[in-house]
């Protein structure tokens, strides 16, 4: 989230789009409705189903899974034909007024610089044409054709509300309803928000979908303003605790990038990886990124990580130049029999990766697999599951009973980004141990047998500062979260303050390129003061804006900054836009309110000041964004599989830049008379994701006990399936059984002249537990990711429903 | 006391979670029981001995086209004049707490006739322990209430869509709530407000929530 949950009780209108709040994020709802209570906000939904998130709801919008740019595309050229975006925000904030590349062109669905054979695109186009000092020319009364803004509307000129609703099946005077009443918080003294979930990433155009309301956001004037922002509701309570510390293959601790064989020393990483402006009033925060790469390498190498030894760069996994390591890719690699061992944490792929089948295949072809969870699942197991004959298996299945999140003591990030200390309220049953003690066992026997029998290359372990065990050599959560926040490796003096070694550095602004400093996470830099207060643990409940910011309780990241880019919430005097919803103001020469964005004076200040975007080159908020790989404006693509022939909007079916599966099991159908059905996958409030720690609770088996699939009164007619029968979902990949749902929540779609029907399951079943609840709904999703990021789509495929 | 206590279920702010219908099996020690999946989110599909406390879903479309999706976080309504214990008529069987007015049921009731005693109460609460023939229901956590904690159920709802205190209280908050919610809903009501101790909020026909949700 930009912002956090209690800053959605800030806003006037709540647009709930790629996500179930109410079902998934229960508590969200407490604040979505004290919106209603007490600011009159009106809620949206807009979803393919009608949920328990529609049933409290002002408007349900309904939109077949997959077309959400579309969607949001009709928003951006409803807000530019009637000028509804806030003008001032826009110039000064936004690169608006950026005069784009000459050869930068779009066409039938395609950007300047496509390889079909590569599937990529070279974006020597996708730039501004800049003056000569190398900053980005600007036409800021947006007459010049070229600018962002014009061709930001040149692009979604093809996006009326005819065409849209032929493409998402939403009726146009609902398409007008949720337009109208979004953009009328464009203006200084209203607010927007925006809560998305796994609706909007689990898609082959995920990040777009992001990408598209951050456009929006931006000419609204809602980024960076107390009810505004992006907010992704995360799902696991430290989803993003383990996203901030690079549980992902192309991130290092504090989302930087992850470094590849061909930058073989620190100085190619730090140049490749540290951007550069020549726009004079931009932070470019980025620019810091030694400093925060150096630490990094300090607290992971100790007193081995030295000048001479490129702070043990060198100890540090390289990928392979354009490799992509996600999940996706691995179990593609186990597949084929190139990954002999697997590590599973807390996780359960036997349900939750797209095609199960595939899935459950390729961990036959391992040698062994360490399975860490506090109860067996379908992954542990998937030997003697569904279709497999133990005998013909060699994987050996070690499964490791480790303690549960109420077990451990230590920090919690929510979405929020707020941190909160927890402690243990229960000692872990029999032999099971935190997964902390099982890594600190693992290693310490790992740098025993590096350092008797060598190897190799046994200096990047026996090189590894492992200093976090307490005096009885148990895991030591205080200590790491110390390790994490940094701390000073020798004494230091910044200003006029000094500091000892070994004490906590407060802040990364205090971080040093030079080695004085070590910080295992340079975001979280802060969350112990100097003194080792552990600021994460504090509870105090003073709120001094009124706002719900209360900054004493817990510590969020960045700084303890709660909403993030709120210089944009400011004036460039640095007065707020709405001085009701003042989370910031420039006062006798210093900022009030919440952590300012940087400590720079407001922009008005030529010499100072900075712009808002302090994490952009730039330092403006990007509507021309070239970073994702399949172009700078967001643009309509059907799903891998979907029901039509024809893109509506351009003669490019589907993203032209996901990768294409073709192993044997990686079989899609798209327009398929055998699959003619749309199908979504989610969750409920009642089971968490596949259901593996869940299932085993009667209270909660009890009140879902088994898989089901919604459908529509009209397609239940269709096919002569009556509420609470046995049914049959198939898709090109693989078939599950269950009961059919019959409802009035699920409606068929209007397409392209066509009545469509959609369908949906949850993925919260799976064959090990209860033996009668059915298997999971994985087996029929396919194996493609989004563009980006590798995410499956999990929330647009085909199938087809008949009864058993 | 200011009149007993009540509690006030305002299912405008509810989003069927069932945190309340587990909360109560939670401080009950009740089981979970086997259920089915039969085409419906509601689960047990009614109250039992083992569930005193069920969210009913029900679904449908208005007026204006649009779908419906209802629901209502049933238990006892604990009659201000509760016709249960008139039917059981034996004081160490059921009776009504003097300083609460919570209704409730011992282990005598099983000396009842349970027939009676269902069709006595308008609300179809009073369920029968198969095995020890007592009859069960909702108690509103009296053990809870005379230590100072507010009732499971109430504790365990994340939207604050139940709320917990003196009658008093409950009855003008629900008051204000329906005055509120009347600009918006002009059919919103607080049902049988002045004969039980647990007041539901709908914004709706009571019956398009549940058969017995209204007398």
């Amino acid at each position: 989230m930009t912002n956090h949950y209690i800053d959605i009780r800030n806003a006037d209108v709540i647009l709930i789009m790629g996500s179930n709040a109410a079902e998934m994020h229960p508590i969200s709802f407490k604040w979505v409705l004290r919106a209603r209570e007490t600011r009159g906000a009106k809620i949206i939904h807009v979803d393919p189903r009608f949920t328990r998130t529609s049933a409290l709801a002002d408007h349900h919008v309904p939109l077949r899974s997959g077309t959400d740019i579309a969607f949001l595309g009709g928003m951006i050229k409803y807000i530019l034909d009637n000028n509804k975006y806030f003008e001032e925000y826009v110039r000064d904030y936004t690169n608006a007024s950026c005069i784009i590349d000459e050869k930068f062109e779009f066409k039938d669905g395609l950007f300047s610089g496509y390889d079909p054979a590569t599937r990529k695109y070279d974006k020597a186009t996708w730039v501004f044409k800049k003056d000569e000092n190398g900053i980005p020319q600007k036409d800021p009364t947006f007459q010049n054709p070229r600018c962002v803004l014009q061709m930001l509307k040149a692009h979604y000129s093809r996006y009326d509300l005819e065409k849209v609703s032929s493409i998402t099946g939403t009726p146009v005077e609902d398409l007008k309803t949720v337009y109208e009443l979004y953009a009328s918080t464009g203006v200084r003294d209203k607010a927007g928000t925006e809560l998305y979930a796994l609706g909007w990433t689990q898609h082959t155009v995920g990040v777009q979908n992001i990408r598209t309301m951050s456009i929006i956001q931006l000419l609204l004037g809602n980024m960076g303003i107390a009810g505004g922002g992006i907010n992704a509701l995360r799902g696991e309570p430290n989803v993003q605790g383990s996203t901030d510390h690079a549980i992902l293959s192309h991130i290092l601790p504090g989302y930087l990038k992850a470094p590849v064989a061909s930058l073989a020393t620190l100085e190619d990483y730090l140049k490749k990886n540290t951007p550069t402006t020549k726009e004079p009033q931009s932070a470019n925060w980025y620019q810091n990124t030694p400093k925060y790469m150096v630490s990094l390498l300090k607290a992971w190498y100790g007193d081995k990580a030295t000048k001479e030894n490129d702070f043990g760069y060198a100890y540090v996994p390289k990928l392979d130049d354009g490799q992509d390591a996600t999940l996706l890719n691995m179990i593609d690699a186990m597949y084929e029999g190139k990954v002999k061992g697997f590590t599973c944490v807390g996780q359960d792929p036997a349900c939750s990766l797209p095609n199960a089948n595939k899935v459950r295949e390729a961990f036959t072809k391992l040698d062994w697999m360490v399975h860490m969870n506090i109860f067996d699942n379908e992954t542990a197991s998937f030997w003697k599951g569904p279709g497999m004959n133990p005998k013909k298996i060699k994987t050996e299945v070690f499964l490791i009973p480790v303690a549960a999140s109420m077990e451990k003591e230590g920090s919690m990030s929510n979405s929020g980004r707020m941190l909160q200390w927890k402690y243990v309220a229960e000692k872990p049953p029999g032999d099971a141990l935190s997964t902390g003690d099982v890594v600190i066992r693992l290693m310490n026997k790992l740098k025993a047998l590096y350092k008797k029998d060598k190897g190799v290359f046994p200096d990047p372990i026996v090189n590894l500062a492992w200093n976090y065990t307490d005096q009885q050599g148990n895991y030591d959560p205080l200590g790491v979260a110390k390790a994490i926040n940094g701390l000073f490796t020798e004494d230091v003096t910044i200003g006029d303050k000094s500091y000892k070694k070994g004490q906590c550095v407060p802040g990364f602004a205090n971080l040093q390129a030079d080695g004085k400093t070590s910080c295992g996470n340079w975001i979280q830099c802060g969350s112990f003061a100097a003194d080792g207060t552990n600021l994460i643990a504090r509870r105090k409940k003073d709120d001094p804006t009124g706002l719900g910011l209360y900054p004493d309780w817990g510590w969020a990241w960045p700084v303890n900054r709660r909403i993030l880019y709120n210089r944009a919430s400011v004036d460039k005097d640095g007065q707020p836009w709405d001085p009701s919803r003042a989370i910031l103001k420039w006062e006798n020469g210093k900022w009030v309110g919440d952590v300012p964005d940087g400590p720079w004076p407001p922009l008005s200040d030529k010499e100072k000041g900075k712009l808002p975007f302090i994490m952009k080159p730039d330092g403006v908020g990007a509507l021309f964004g070239p970073g994702l790989v399949e172009g700078p404006f967001p643009e309509h693509y059907e799903p891998l599989e979907g029901p039509l022939s024809k893109n509506l909007l351009s003669a490019q079916l589907t993203n032209p830049t996901i990768k294409i599966f073709k192993k044997e099991c990686d079989v899609y159908s798209g327009c398929d008379p055998k699959f003619p059905f749309v199908c979504t996958t989610y969750s409920s409030t009642e089971h968490w994701c596949t259901g593996a720690e869940t299932r085993w609770q009667s209270w909660l088996t009890e009140a879902q006990p088994q898989a089901y699939v919604e459908i529509s009164k009209e397609l239940a007619e269709l096919r002569g399936i009556k509420n609470g029968e046995q049914v049959r979902v198939e898709s090109p990949r693989g078939k599950v059984e269950c009961v059919a749902m019959v409802t009035t929540r699920f409606r068929p779609f209007q397409i392209g002249g066509n009545t469509i029907h959609q369908v949906g399951m949850t993925f919260n079943y799976g064959w090990l537990f209860p033996k009668d609840c059915g298997d999971t709904a994985n087996l029929l999703t396919p194996t493609v990711g989004d563009a980006n990021t590798m995410t499956p789509e999990y929330k647009a495929f085909m199938v087809n429903v008949t009864k058993v | 006391m200011a009149n007993g206590k009540s509690i006030m279920v305002d299912t405008s702010r509810c989003t069927a979670c069932r945190g309340c219908q587990v909360a109560c099996k939670q401080w009950k020690g009740l089981p979970g029981t086997k259920t089915k999946q039969t085409g419906t989110y509601q689960n047990p599909p009614d109250l039992s001995a083992q569930t005193l406390k069920l969210v009913r879903f029900s679904e449908g479309v208005k007026e204006n086209g649009k779908p419906f999706w209802y629901f209502f976080s049933e238990q006892c309504r604990h009659c201000v004049e509760p016709p249960c214990v008139d039917a059981i008529g034996d004081d160490a069987a059921a009776n009504k707490d003097d300083a609460t007015g919570v209704v409730l049921f011992y282990e005598k009731s099983k000396e009842a006739t349970f027939e009676d005693v269902r069709t006595a109460c308008p609300y179809n609460i009073p369920r029968q322990d198969e095995k020890t023939k007592v009859l069960v229901k909702c108690d509103m956590c009296i053990d809870r209430i005379t230590n100072n904690r507010v009732p499971s159920c109430v504790l365990s709802c994340p939207t604050g869509a139940m709320s917990f205190g003196d009658r008093d209280v409950i009855l003008d908050q629900a008051k204000k709530r329906v005055e509120v919610l009347k600009q918006t809903y002009p059919k919103a009501a607080a049902l049988n407000a002045d004969e039980v101790r647990v007041i539901y909020i709908v914004t709706d026909d009571p019956t398009k929530y549940h058969e017995f949700a209204v007398v």
